[in-house]
């Protein structure tokens, strides 16, 4: 935020009329961003790939349009055809509809569990940093959570919840609700001990202390100063959150915790493949790559975003 | 079916000196085995998983065991009783065993009848959780009338007298080893149960639980020649898929047990040269059980729960539905895609032996999705916007659970398509074979509770009577928070007529009659369609190139004949 206010001096010098010409053009902060992002090459190239894959998953289903759960039992283990791009499985189920489909499952996973478990670390994280008094009590919490075992509280949840969710929204959606749930808040710890420390450091800055000086308060120091500042440690854990979150509902669907089994998940199917990996390599070389390819596309974001996102890196 | 094998006793006497032209005791190193279950506990008493009773089979043996093709013949006495030779009285009502003489326990103490006896009195015990116990049902005593001759008399007359001590899972054990151990203490005993001593070919060197058992021949069994192996490495955990790959593709195993792979990936396996599939059919049917009692939620405590009747399942009730989710299936295509070689069609859920196989029920063989449908049009059952039936505002909606398994999944996947060309909604679920099979009383997800509408499984009986297997589906035998949840009338099925033909199966003597009632409580359970049969299985395992003497046995335990096995040079 150094840049902002740097910007705001020259504006200001500008204005009393004396010798110090305005030279650059104005530029905000999200052009800086852009113009660092853009020179990052990784994170440009994933940038497109994850493009394609969300296109693909959104809109392939329309073009392909093979229902993914049909069986065709005659057409079982086929290699690739024109009916059959990317084969068929043991089964005959049609493999690139099954891939497309559990792609809108799985993204739509990891984007909502890593949304939630975001907001909850991003709110722990600042309330801990900026506040003394709630700092040791939620980090307690954070801890508390940190050792939590994962697996005794999904059985936990899962038999609690599962039957309560079932009735109210049906199967898949009341799953994908406790499963985008469970990873969401067994992950914000990471992120909330992040931000609590970049808080902690920037509340003791000169600007923080300015604005209580002229009386600001507190909602708004957070909202205008603290909040922006941590916003790049933010977005790097949202990258890694949401391939963490793609892993965490792949290794559920092993458990057997997961969707029902027919229901395809990238995590599932590759799951269902590795079996059959003599006999149709392609079941599992495609949800494969698709993991493999959207996670690693996400964490060059990352990359990208967090050089992009840092002033002290900017402009080097 | 009881034509028993004469041995004569001086052959035992005679092997004890044998000069083993042929072979020699421990020359041919190690077996290895795998287990993709891990045996848990070495005394099959106190466990009821066939991986147990198969790891503790090495080790004791019951009198008698059942071979390959389902004779009894004998293990521990020099014949087997019939009514014939005198040692089952004409009434059915006692059995007389001939222990043979000279028989010694690993650690060197004689075996004796004193060790019968206090085997079934270490079973019977009131408090003592046996597994075996319904092999000793009807016992009223069991006597020792001299060193090596036991008399067991039943309360009523026994058509079939062989369930105590024949077959794997009521062996003996060692009086002298478990006597401390009885009754509520038994489980208390870890280093009895985890070192059990025995009359047979092994005995234990270590065992971990969960993980591996190391077995070291013998070197008092009563065969000098035998085992071969000097020893048995029986490693557990893994799943089944790995488990025919070390023994097929990779070699690294000698023996895997219960592959239930997809026929395709064993096929490509045994291509590799190093080993066979091998299976052999028994008693195991796949087999969809429907729930006759209503498992909504909301109900609580009385959720699957019979309530004499006044329970019943919104839907599943109407016989209609239940001979129509039957009709739908194109059994011939479940064989297909899962089982190939180890599996055939069937309408029974006693499928075997011969002699109790109905043909009544043949009709669901081949499918008729026309009939289905027209079964339910008629019973008022009409389609909605989206395809599914409903009648009153019930929708036919089923949840269909099962265990986790790739050939589980793919049938429940076909299952859903069949059903839904007859207007039939489902949804699957899959549950980890420990908590399906694990009788945790506090999991929802057991398949005694059977919270969803229909749930697949295989079950099968030891032995070739189906006697206790066809008692299952009695009135009292279902599961309900009043017996914990123990019971195998999975589909609550309650019909006064199959209890009283159950009762009369219990007191028939000839085999014929037997016969013909065992099969007509097959037909009412197939015909009501409290049961929907899918495929009898064969029991499928795999083994090296290199070992020989493997008897694949549906009957009794799997390594049942082990001391036969050899390393073929």
């Amino acid at each position: 935020m150094t840049d902002t206010m740097r910007q705001k001096t020259d504006l200001a010098a500008g204005l009393d009329g004396t010798s110090t010409p305005i030279t650059a053009s104005h530029r905000s902060l999200w052009t800086d961003v852009w113009q660092q992002f853009y020179t990052h090459k990784g994170a440009v190239v994933g940038v497109c790939v994850l493009a394609f894959i969300v296109l693909a998953v959104t809109f392939g289903p329309y073009i392909h349009t093979i229902d993914p759960q049909h069986l065709d039992i005659r057409a079982k283990n086929q290699g690739p055809s024109w009916t059959h791009p990317f084969g068929t499985d043991n089964l005959g189920r049609d493999m690139l509809a099954q891939v497309l489909a559990g792609g809108r499952t799985s993204l739509a996973v990891g984007v909502t569990a890593m949304a939630l478990s975001l907001s909850l670390g991003t709110l722990i994280g600042v309330l801990a940093g900026y506040f003394k008094i709630l700092g040791g009590p939620l980090m307690r919490l954070t801890d508390l959570f940190l050792a939590l075992p994962i697996l005794p509280l999904l059985l936990v949840a899962i038999m609690l919840f599962r039957d309560t969710l079932r009735s109210a929204f049906g199967p898949e959606t009341g799953i994908f609700l406790l499963i985008v749930f469970i990873i969401g808040i067994t992950s914000w710890m990471q992120t909330a001990r992040i931000v609590r420390g970049e808080v902690l450091a920037i509340k003791e800055r000169e600007f923080v202390l300015a604005a209580h000086s002229i009386g600001t308060r507190q909602r708004r120091i957070i909202k205008r100063h603290i909040f922006p500042n941590v916003l790049s440690p933010i977005m790097v854990s949202a990258t890694l959150g949401v391939a963490a979150a793609i892993i965490t509902e792949s290794a559920l669907s092993f458990l057997g915790l997961g969707f029902p089994s027919d229901f395809p998940t990238w995590g599932r199917l590759l799951y269902d493949g590795v079996p059959f990996l003599n006999i149709t390599p392609s079941r599992v070389l495609w949800p494969g790559l698709a993991i493999s390819l959207t996670v690693l596309s996400v964490n060059y974001m990352g990359d990208g975003l967090r050089d992009a996102l840092d002033p002290r890196i900017r402009g080097r | 079916m009881l034509k028993p094998r004469l041995l004569i006793a001086a052959t035992a006497a005679a092997a004890m000196v044998a000069t083993a032209a042929h072979a020699e005791r421990a020359t041919d190193g190690q077996l290895k085995i795998l287990y993709w279950q891990a045996p848990s506990i070495l005394n099959p008493y106190l466990s009821g998983g066939t991986k147990d009773i198969d790891a503790s089979s090495l080790i004791v043996e019951p009198l008698a065991h059942y071979d390959e093709t389902g004779e009894i013949v004998p293990a521990l006495v020099t014949e087997i009783p019939t009514v014939a030779n005198g040692g089952v009285s004409k009434d059915f009502t006692s059995i007389t065993w001939d222990l043979m003489p000279g028989i010694v326990w690993s650690d060197g103490t004689p075996f004796t009848s004193a060790d019968v006896v206090f085997s079934a009195e270490y079973c019977m015990h009131p408090e003592g959780g046996c597994n075996a116990a319904p092999n000793f049902e009807d016992v009223k005593s069991v006597e020792a009338l001299d060193k090596h001759t036991v008399k067991i008399t039943f309360d009523v007359p026994k058509p079939f007298p062989y369930g105590p001590f024949v077959g794997s899972n009521s062996p003996v054990i060692q009086k002298a080893q478990f006597e401390n151990c009885m009754g509520a203490k038994a489980p208390e005993c870890t280093e009895q149960n985890f070192g059990t001593i025995g009359t047979g070919p092994f005995k234990v060197v270590e065992f971990r639980a969960n993980d591996v058992v190391l077995y070291e021949a013998n070197d008092k069994y009563r065969d000098a020649a035998k085992p071969a192996f000097a020893t048995v490495l029986m490693k557990g955990g893994g799943d089944a898929v790995s488990a025919a790959r070390a023994v097929l593709e990779t070699g690294e195993f000698d023996y895997a047990w219960n592959l239930q792979v997809e026929p395709e990936i064993l096929n490509t396996m045994a291509a590799a040269g190093k080993g066979k599939v091998i299976s052999a059919f028994g008693t195991s049917v796949e087999r969809i059980m429907v729930q006759l009692t209503n498992p909504d939620p909301a109900l609580g405590d009385k959720r699957a729960t019979y309530q004499d009747g006044n329970n019943p399942h919104p839907f599943l009730s109407d016989p209609a539905v239940r001979r129509a989710l039957s009709l739908a299936i194109d059994r011939e295509i479940l064989v297909e895609a899962g089982y190939g070689s180890a599996g055939q069609v069937t309408c029974n859920v006693l499928p075997a032996p011969a002699i109790y196989a109905s043909t009544a029920n043949d009709w669901c063989k081949t499918q008729d999705v026309a009939a289905a449908n027209k079964l339910l049009d008629d019973a008022g059952w009409a389609r909605g916007s989206d395809g599914v039936r409903e009648k009153d505002g019930v929708r036919l909606s089923l949840l269909y659970q099962t265990s986790t398994n790739s050939v589980r999944q793919g049938t429940q996947a076909l299952i859903k398509q069949m059903w839904q060309e007859i207007g039939v909604e489902t949804e699957l679920r899959n549950i980890s074979s420990s908590v399906f099979f694990g009788g945790d009383q506090s999991s929802p997800d057991t398949f005694q509770k059977f919270f969803s509408d229909v749930e697949m499984y295989t079950n099968l009986f030891n032995g070739t009577d189906p006697e206790k297997y066809m008692a299952r589906w009695t009135c009292d035998k279902m599961p309900s928070p009043d017996n914990q949840w123990i019971g195998n009338n999975m589909p609550r099925y309650c019909d006064p007529a199959y209890d009283k033909l159950a009762e009369q199966l219990a007191v028939t003597a000839a085999l014929e009659e037997r016969a013909v009632i065992a099969k007509k409580m097959n037909d009412m359970l197939i015909d009501y369609g409290a049961i929907i049969p899918l495929i009898h299985r064969g029991a499928v395992a795999a083994h090296s190139n290199t070992l020989g003497g493997v008897k694949q046995n549906v009957w009794d335990a799997t390594p049942w004949n082990i001391q036969d096995w050899h390393r073929i040079k």
